[in-house]
């Protein structure tokens, strides 16, 4: 199992960049109670056989690793969405795409923390198979919120390649100046800042 | 810190290049790929890529490559990372944390010597031919 929503984020977008997709779009809309997220690309994807195989954390097509008997990105995230009573739900399409959507309850006490948006959009962003991401992030409520749109040809575009760690530190601090207006939001607003973006230290979890 | 603009993030950037054609290069060469599969995400191989670019950035070191990979194969020693300096041997660390990830940058990339209580040899020999570990 993984610690935190966005840990089980970065592990099922890497599928979209593996299926050889040329765009990959990324809604990531957070309420005060809940948390919704689609991702949709233009892979490969998968027969209904196949997708009705990928949820058993048994079953790995065996292309990355020859001799891999488990495939467990997909099997986790569905089994965190379930014991939290949020949603998850899988689309596709062979040579058309695939698209995966999952929701948590963020009032549930089995909902696990948010973790750090920023560092997952940044290893996202810097995936060595990802050709163009467009991410949609945002944190609405009745009475209004914050959204911003990261799409990675346009950032490369202004620092060059996601390749050293100087370029990689200022697109970190891009990142964390759009994350920065949404928190400014929630501290305005008062919704529950339990779920802030604070991922428990991993020696705890141990 | 008010929200960026590309304008703004264009402009930090060409200060930086300024900075980095001025500074002689330490890091130059070098290269750092972090293991982030399944097996690396659960064992918190993201907060260590965030700990190897804070801790560059802090010691203002701005041309190390840091890239991702899948598996390495060694699930059972994760995060695992590979660090690639010119004239030192190429090799993968086990059990990295952010405290063993900011020894890696002070005594492998800057000291040049290697971090021995956490060498894990190559990747395993089933993962090394098709992927070579990069």
């Amino acid at each position: 199992m993984h610690i935190c929503i966005d840990d089980y984020l970065l592990d099922i977008v890497q599928n979209s960049f593996e299926a050889g997709s040329s765009l990959v779009e990324l809604t990531f809309a957070e309420t005060g109670t809940k948390l919704s997220c689609e991702i949709r690309d233009n892979g490969k994807g998968m027969n209904a056989e196949i997708q009705r195989r990928v949820l058993d954390p048994f079953y790995s097509d065996g292309e990355k690793h020859k001799k891999r008997k488990v495939g467990l990105g997909l099997p986790f995230l569905n089994q965190a969405c379930e014991a939290c009573e949020g949603t998850f739900a899988l689309q596709s399409e062979v040579g058309i795409g695939t698209t995966v959507s999952f929701s948590f309850n963020l009032n549930h006490i089995d909902t696990p923390p948010m973790g750090n948006v920023v560092s997952t959009f940044l290893v996202l962003l810097s995936h060595p198979l990802c050709k163009e991401l467009v991410i949609e992030r945002s944190l609405k409520t009745e009475k209004g919120g914050e959204t911003y749109m990261l799409r990675k040809s346009e950032l490369e575009a202004v620092l060059g390649p996601f390749e050293t760690s100087g370029i990689l530190s200022l697109l970190r601090q891009y990142l964390a100046s759009q994350e920065e207006e949404l928190e400014q939001y929630r501290e305005k607003t008062h919704l529950d800042v339990h779920r802030r973006n604070t991922s428990p230290s991993r020696k705890q979890e141990m | 810190m008010a929200k960026m603009t590309l304008e703004e993030l264009r402009k930090l950037r060409e200060k930086k290049q300024n900075e980095i054609q001025k500074r002689d290069i330490e890091g130059k060469d070098a290269r750092i790929i972090v293991g982030m599969g399944t097996c690396g995400i659960a064992a918190g191989a993201k907060p260590v890529l965030d700990t190897f670019l804070e801790v560059l950035e802090e010691k203002k070191i701005d041309n190390v490559s840091v890239t991702q990979t899948g598996c390495m194969g060694l699930c059972y020693v994760e995060p695992t990372i590979e660090v690639i300096v010119p004239g030192m041997p190429d090799v993968i660390y086990g059990n990295v944390d952010v405290e063993t990830a900011r020894m890696i940058v002070e005594q492998h990339i800057i000291a040049k010597q290697l971090v021995t209580d956490h060498l894990f040899d190559r990747p395993a020999a089933d993962i090394i031919k098709k992927d070579g570990g990069k």
